[in-house]
């Protein structure tokens, strides 16, 4: 499937893109972080604490876990910071 | 226009008497407006928000849509800027109205808490010393408990 991800704040600047289309067979959000660990040492860098992270499908906040079957769009961030 | 997402200064004044001069039937109106201050590295020379172009709208829709159903409000408004901010300039506000003061405090204490850690904006400080991201308060993601 193709999907377009996104990276924003540090995520954006560890990795050095604001977003890719990519081509994966990742069946989950985890599946694809790591997909993208495995590439270049700049993405382990930008998704080492997870934990650390917020991810988005379709422009809705969703889980690591959460299936990708269907997506389009795929967002990584930290923790917001807002207001 | 109850929902605003800027680049450009605005005027919260001005804001909050065009928010009023629409409301029929409330009794009071509640503003809260984040404004731009100092680092704890030192002065700042400005401030950078970055945010989600595709799903920053239609969180704050949201957001404000869960404050309307949840209150008897008459109406709710929030303004956020993004882009680069000066010291002293407004962030964003959000207002309330109701017919009775409480539900207008409740309802912009959520606006509020859900503005800080549900909507995708991200704070970058500039100093002379360098650039740091802010980093989210486990306190602002706690705050959210209460509202569950």
């Amino acid at each position: 499937m193709t999907l377009e991800v996104l990276y924003f704040a540090w995520v954006r600047e560890r990795i050095g893109l604001p977003r890719e289309t990519l081509e994966t067979q990742a069946e989950t959000v985890a599946d694809l972080v790591a997909e993208l660990v495995a590439r270049e040492d700049r993405y382990a860098a930008a998704f080492a604490d997870t934990d650390a992270l917020r991810v988005a499908i379709d422009q809705t906040l969703s889980e690591f876990s959460a299936p990708l079957a269907g997506a389009r769009e795929v967002a990584f961030f930290p923790p917001m910071t807002g207001g | 226009m109850s929902v605003l997402l800027r680049a450009s200064p605005f005027d919260p004044g001005v804001e909050m008497k065009r928010f009023s001069d629409t409301q029929e039937g409330a009794g009071g109106i509640v503003t809260f407006t984040g404004i731009v201050r100092d680092s704890a590295d030192g002065p700042l020379r400005h401030m950078e928000i970055e945010h989600y172009p595709g799903m920053t709208q239609s969180a704050l829709d949201d957001i404000r849509s869960r404050a309307m159903a949840r209150w008897p409000l008459t109406d709710a408004m929030i303004i956020h800027r993004h882009g680069i901010l000066r010291p002293g300039e407004t962030i964003m506000m959000v207002a309330t109205a109701a017919r009775h003061r409480a539900d207008a405090f409740a309802a912009a204490e959520f606006l509020m808490d859900y503005l800080k850690s549900r909507a995708p904006f991200w704070k970058k400080e500039v100093t002379d010393t360098g650039e740091t991201w802010v980093a989210a308060r486990a306190v602002d993601e706690k705050a959210l408990d209460r509202w569950a």
